[in-house]
């Protein structure tokens, strides 16, 4: 078994089912629920009421699979291509929009969601989620910490380091590289010389996992024996959930300049919602009421989600210097009376 | 006996003082054992002490937990304390030489200058930098190097470079206890090269004041750091001709005391800036642009920098000492604006 998969594209079950009914129903709905905000995001980028965005098509059961392993004491790190991951780990909705339309209360969340905020700067974010990690052990508060990077952030210096930093510390992480194919125009095969990325935990003394990233139940699964894994004290594991990224790198990408549409227009038979739709209805545990019912919930929660995002009040000029220390320095200060009065 | 030995040498020493990084080394055990949540770690620092031996005997005292060995990574030191501190640790990180920061300023400009800002202080880091700077002891390449300028520009990051061991206890105890990130540059020149009474236990001098090392009327002589010495040795020199000069030891660079500054440079109406790092860009001209925007009505002379040349610092035992400022030439900037 080289790539881990229990389902495939067509939405057979390979071997036997590792979840009940009732747990795929939940991540069915998480990536019903993932793709909803997706699509929304896009209507609304385009509206103009957000600002640019990274959608993420195709990708929600790698997203959604491996962060329904959490427990919620358990802390997420995402990129700024993981708000399906981070929709499910409980980010609230409104505050996402808010940090989509670029409004400076985007990431003051409330205290007991552990997500930190999505990290720009490529890879930055793995060592920073070995010390969260490590604090945890530190604290004997027994957290794991999840971290999402991309198949271009591999070849990032800050990946190789915070790798080897979990090896020699043990750290209780798990690192997921969504290999989604491309780094905006460049593909894979030419990011890299070995393109199964998975291959490299040996070098760094960690298992290392392959799975079918549009595959929900490999995904869980697989993330879920990492989880319990660092939970042990057993160490890090690197997963590679190889996906597909159907849509643009952010809203001001052409994907036309540097790929053929029929490869996307193909991929598109792959992509984890069609491929669980399948699934449920072969086990005849879903109907279209249920259906009916779960886009009218998803709707009215952005509905809801976006008139709390509207109603958040515009922060003033001089909060711009705030924050920078946890008191106004001297030069804060000049500069907070200086856009005060205008 | 050798326990008797060993109290007889650090009698001894507290009568004849400690150095600067005997008091480093205090004031990191000092902190260790007053709160839990403090780490200590980077290259060389457990088992061995680090390599100017400031972590020494601390492993020993508060175990491999708490104080470690990391890989040779400086981006990955710099990264662990960030993620330490967003899980509610209080990481001290040492950095072997301010030169080898450069790895890591994507974390320090990315990350460690923005977290509290990009969360409206949802997070903060309680992070400290050590780092030992500058040149005068001829190091290899890399290892004099004065990157504070550098530092100073990230906004949302503290930078303190003490000068004494008194000083140095009481800064780095200081910035320990502060809520947001603190780089501490400690000038390698000073390390050994003084002792001083140092009291015990913990005590802090505020972040954010410049300290008048030395009164005078003539001329303001700004400085930090492995400078300090080198103009309080200037301003001895003019003072047997009668010129007192007033140095200033600015201490914390971020944020700047400016208040102290401008109170004496608008009494002398002179100044002079005195760094180690190439002068174009250094934080002397921060220094000069400051007085020249709130003093320029008091100035009778120019605003003069004496600083490192516009090159790399040059790492030839021959030439390191025509590169770093020295009495000579800061007592040569004071004669020019004396004489204007």
């Amino acid at each position: 078994m080289d790539t881990v998969r229990f389902v495939s594209p067509k939405g057979e079950v390979v071997g036997e089912l590792p979840i009940s009914d009732e747990e795929l129903l939940a991540g069915y709905e998480a990536v019903a629920r993932a793709r909803h905000f997706d699509e929304r995001a896009v209507v609304l980028q385009r509206q103009g009421r957000l600002g640019v965005y990274a959608p993420y098509r195709g990708q929600e059961a790698a997203q959604v699979g491996t962060a329904m392993a959490l427990l919620p004491s358990d802390w997420m790190v995402p990129s700024y291509r993981e708000t399906a991951a981070a929709l499910t780990h409980g980010l609230p909705h409104s505050q996402l929009l808010l940090y989509w339309r670029a409004h400076a209360e985007g990431w003051n969340y409330p205290e007991g969601v552990r997500v930190l905020p999505f990290y720009i700067p490529i890879a930055t974010q793995l060592l920073h989620a070995v010390g969260l990690a490590m604090a945890g052990r530190f604290q004997e508060e027994p957290w794991v910490t999840m971290v999402y990077v991309g198949d271009g952030g591999t070849s990032e210096g800050d990946f190789h380091e915070a790798l080897n930093f979990a090896a020699v510390y043990k750290a209780p992480v798990v690192f997921v590289v969504q290999n989604n194919g491309w780094a905006i125009s460049v593909p894979t095969e030419r990011q890299m010389g070995n393109v199964r990325i998975v291959d490299r935990a040996v070098g760094y003394g960690m298992p290392g996992v392959r799975v079918d990233g549009n595959d929900l139940v490999a995904c869980l699964v697989t993330a879920r024996e990492a989880v319990e894994r660092a939970r042990r004290g057993e160490g890090p594991t690197l997963i590679e959930a190889v996906t597909y990224r159907l849509a643009p790198h952010t809203t001001s990408d052409d994907p036309l300049r540097y790929r053929d549409e029929e490869e996307t227009v193909r991929r598109e038979e792959e992509e984890p919602l069609r491929r669980l739709r399948a699934l449920l209805a072969a086990r005849a545990v879903w109907d279209d009421e249920r259906e009916a019912a779960l886009v009218a919930r998803l709707e009215e929660e952005s509905r809801a989600a976006l008139a709390v995002a509207d109603a958040t009040p515009e922060p003033p000029p001089e909060s711009i210097v705030e924050q920078v220390f946890a008191d106004l320095g001297p030069d804060q200060r000049r500069a907070w009376e200086a856009l005060r009065e205008g | 006996m050798k326990a008797e030995a060993v109290g007889i040498r650090q009698a001894g020493e507290a009568a004849r003082g400690v150095t600067m990084v005997q008091a480093i080394n205090d004031a990191l055990g000092v902190a260790l054992a007053r709160d839990d949540r403090t780490l200590l770690f980077g290259e060389d620092v457990g088992h061995m002490g680090g390599v100017f031996r400031a972590s020494d005997g601390l492993q020993e005292r508060f175990g491999t937990d708490r104080v470690f060995d990391t890989p040779l990574a400086e981006a990955g030191i710099m990264g662990l304390a960030i993620g330490l501190a967003l899980g509610g640790m209080r990481p001290l990180a040492e950095v072997q030489f301010a030169g080898f920061l450069y790895p890591a300023l994507d974390q320090v400009m990315s990350h460690l200058g923005r977290y509290r800002h990009r969360t409206r202080g949802r997070f903060s880091l309680p992070v400290v930098v050590r780092a030992a700077y500058g040149g005068g002891v001829h190091t290899p390449e890399q290892h004099a190097d004065s990157p504070e300028g550098v530092l100073a520009s990230v906004p949302g990051v503290k930078v303190v470079i003490p000068s004494s061991p008194e000083r140095a206890k009481g800064l780095l105890l200081a910035a320990i206890d502060d809520p947001d990130p603190v780089f501490f540059l400690e000038a390698i020149k000073l390390y050994r090269s003084q002792r001083e009474a140092v009291p015990e236990g913990h005590y802090t001098h505020p972040l954010g004041r410049a300290r008048v090392v030395r009164e005078g009327d003539a001329v303001t002589l700004v400085c930090y750091g492995g400078m300090v010495e080198v103009c309080s040795k200037a301003a001895e020199v003019a003072a047997r001709e009668g010129v007192e000069l007033e140095v200033i030891d600015l201490e914390t660079l971020v944020p700047l005391d400016e208040a102290t500054l401008l109170e004496s440079v608008k009494r002398t109406g002179r100044m002079v800036v005195v760094y180690e790092a190439p002068r174009s860009g250094g934080f002397g001209a921060e220094v000069v642009a400051r007085m020249a925007e709130e003093a320029i009505y008091y100035l009778e002379a120019p605003l003069l920098r004496v600083a490192g040349w516009d090159a790399p610092y040059p790492p030839y035992t021959s030439l390191e000492h025509h590169y770093r400022p020295d009495a000579r030439r800061v007592l040569e900037a004071v004669r020019k604006v004396l004489s204007t």
